[in-house]
């Protein structure tokens, strides 16, 4: 592999190969730097970029950051390169792609097409180079509709996974946070539980209580438990109701083996929930989370920097027509990514990357206690991905995940995020939500729900 | 109308049924949530008091060592340093049956009043037993007892260490048994047991599993995943208040 040299305003830099050029045109993040891949100075980064800025776009065809020959991400990404649409912008730089997509060419339209055009690589490259107006301003022109028991990623929309996680799986406790939530209007996108352990007996209990919610009320939605890929399967064996299959993914074979799974395995579990015919609107049956420091956690980034190869999990993504895709921002801690800032700015690029690739991109707004962020970080962060058209965020009661230990977004923040920008729960869903009384004659969620007080018996 | 959140607030610590005003929750709500984030924070930095912790171990032999993490703000930023011992620190060479390390981990206060009475309560379990002075370690994630238990020539560690705090409880003790310790055993060679302190496991009851396990783990010359059984998996269950 060449070397990189630059000489941007007399200043000489040298930078050993692609990896390093992309490793050190990165904002600043401690993971980086935990790895060793980090620039050493903010001079060195801006070199980098200029560097980045003038390399052919066509170059994260010719060389793989990690060889073809032993990593199966690479081989997908490469193999599955729609060559013939990414004809239009073949010419560019990565500066003149970034250039590109904030033209008035870019349209929604043209974004959606030229997506099985651009490989993780490139899109990660061109986020190296923007702003977080940038990323904003083509987030929100990026569209990609999903559907399952309702419609995902609709203009005008915003919705959001119900998380009742509970320390212990008690069915009444993740019953009654269930409520909470469906009383503010979340849910739309999935009621998803982390569970406490990884019994398969336990998953199997907490699908039918929420199936049972479900066909009660007859909610529109869609339900999960977020237990191995391997579990869901024995899970859907059994013939108990699984709407959708979960997997944590990452950007790396070696990763993704950490993970104990490869692409064989999620096509096997995907095609038995496809068999299972449970979508009413949609046969999108897939789950992923993904987020930055995965990799590197696991040993297996083969010196990549963390961006970049979180960008690579949303090609794995792909590949599996999800219908909801988020990215865990802040949970990894402050080795990865240290404080507020740095978790926005992450949180940004991680939704950009997702949606330039064609994903139904959603966020975990959140933090842990030993992270340099708090609520402020928080609303400031789930605000602007509102403005750059967020397809879903993660919801706890009170923002508190008490079997997670961590902070995430609120039912209560859904509320604002909604009324702010007038947006709507996926619309099968928020006529469920009308025909329950729970909206008034503004479109805001009652505070008092007399047509939904009967659920609060339920539990 | 009675409140008709207070019959399943019983049934999970969540937040729920919080009120609003508008689509905010209610003032009340913020500073609870405020002042429970302050508390893990402060849990995280404040130091460990090794003193006290030394005079607490007492009559017990201590010795007190640190990582290479220099201070707070490193250590949240390279658990690798806190993993690695401090060339400056000596420990005295065994052999020892068995050495017990209290470390600060992310939850320094979780330790400093727990961990001594367990550690007690755990060799009092175990008659006939060699143990190696009690070590206080700082800045300290688990992977550094591999380095002190091969210093120390001992047959088995146990890690005592503060969690990382949560809003719901800020100083919950965690304990990593490893059998034979040396640097880069991995975290599948170990057992654990979590959550202790005031609402979840007793100091009692952790000591009776831990001296379990460091009895399985000499005769089955192992400790990690082979080790388990439901005894053990009972324990990773977070108890109900």
């Amino acid at each position: 592999m060449p070397t990189y040299t630059s000489d941007f305003h007399g200043e000489r830099h040298r930078f050993r190969d692609l990896k390093d050029v992309l490793a050190k045109a990165s904002h600043r993040r401690s993971g980086d730097e935990l790895a060793g891949l980090a620039a050493e100075t903010d001079a060195q980064r801006v070199a980098a970029r200029s560097v980045l800025a003038d390399l052919p776009l066509t170059i994260f065809l010719n060389e793989s950051i990690v060889p073809y020959e032993t990593d199966e991400v690479t081989r997908l990404i490469l193999d599955s390169h729609d060559a013939a649409r990414f004809a239009t912008i073949s010419h560019l730089t990565v500066g003149g792609f970034r250039d590109w997509l904030l033209s008035r060419e870019a349209t929604t339209e043209i974004l959606a097409s030229l997506a099985p055009a651009i490989t993780p690589e490139m899109a990660a490259a061109a986020t190296k180079l923007m702003r977080n107006q940038d990323l904003i301003n083509v987030a929100s022109r990026s569209r990609t509709i999903t559907a399952f028991r309702n419609t995902q990623g609709l203009p005008g929309r915003l919705s959001s996974r119900l998380q009742p996680n509970h320390p212990t799986d008690d069915l009444r406790g993740i019953g009654a946070a269930t409520i909470d939530g469906l009383l503010l209007g979340c849910g739309d996108a999935v009621i998803g539980v982390n569970p406490a352990t990884d019994s398969v007996a336990k998953g199997i209990a907490i699908l039918d209580m929420l199936e049972n919610l479900r066909l009660r009320h007859d909610i529109p939605t869609q339900t999960c438990v977020l237990t191995h890929v391997t579990n869901t399967m024995e899970i859907m064996r059994q013939g108990a109701p699984v709407d959708l299959v979960f997997q944590s993914i990452a950007g790396t074979e070696a990763a993704n083996t950490g993970f104990g799974v490869n692409l064989g395995i999620l096509r096997e579990a995907r095609d038995a929930a496809l068999s299972l015919k449970r979508g009413s609107v949609g046969t999108n049956v897939m789950y992923f989370e993904t987020g930055q420091g995965a990799a590197l956690s696991a040993g297996a980034h083969h010196g990549i920097d963390q961006q970049t190869v979180e960008a690579r999990a949303y090609a794995v993504a792909r590949a599996f027509s999800p219908l909801l895709v988020n990215t865990v921002v802040g949970f990894i801690g402050p080795e990865y990514l240290y404080d507020g800032k740095q978790i926005i700015r992450a949180g940004l690029e991680d939704h950009f990357c997702g949606k330039l690739l064609g994903l139904p991109m959603g966020v975990d707004v959140c933090y842990t206690n030993h992270a340099e962020a708090d609520q402020d970080d928080m609303d400031t962060l789930m605000t602007i991905l509102t403005v750059a058209g967020v397809t879903f965020l993660i919801a706890v009661p009170g923002a508190d995940d008490v079997m997670l230990n961590y902070q995430s977004a609120s039912f209560h923040d859904i509320l604002y995020l909604r009324s702010q920008f007038n947006l709507s729960a996926a619309p099968e869903f928020d006529a469920w939500l009308e025909r329950m009384d729970m909206k008034d004659r503004n479109g805001r969620i009652c505070e008092i729900v007399p047509g939904a007080m009967r659920m609060l018996t339920d539990v | 109308m009675s409140d008709p959140w207070l019959a399943l607030r019983a049934t999970t610590r969540a937040r729920i049924g919080l009120g609003r005003t508008g689509d905010a929750l209610p003032i009340s709500e913020i500073l609870d949530f405020q002042l429970a984030h302050a508390r893990a924070r402060d849990a995280v930095h404040t130091p460990l008091d090794t003193a006290s912790v030394a005079a607490s171990v007492a009559p017990l032999p201590s010795i007190t060592v640190r990582s290479r993490a220099a201070d707070r703000d490193q250590y949240l930023r390279r658990p690798d340093l806190g993993r690695q011992l401090d060339p400056d620190c000596h420990l005295p060479a065994g052999p020892f049956d068995a050495a017990f390390v209290i470390a600060d981990g992310l939850s320094p206060i979780a330790v400093q009043v727990q961990a001594a009475p367990l550690v007690k309560a755990c060799i009092a379990r175990l008659p006939h037993w060699s143990i190696a002075p009690v070590v206080i370690a700082t800045q300290a994630r688990v992977a550094l007892g591999d380095g002190i238990g091969a210093a120390l020539k001992a047959r088995i560690v146990a890690v005592l260490i503060g969690e990382r705090p949560g809003l719901s409880v800020a100083n919950s003790m965690g304990i990593y048994l490893t059998w034979q310790p040396r640097i880069g055993r991995s975290d599948a060679e170990r057992n654990c047991i979590s959550n202790i302190h005031a609402d979840g496991m007793s100091t009692e009851a952790a000591a009776d599993m831990l001296a379990w396990l460091m009895n399985e783990a000499c005769v089955r010359k192992l400790s990690g995943v082979n080790l388990k059984d439901d005894r053990v998996a009972a324990t990773r269950a977070f108890p109900e208040r």
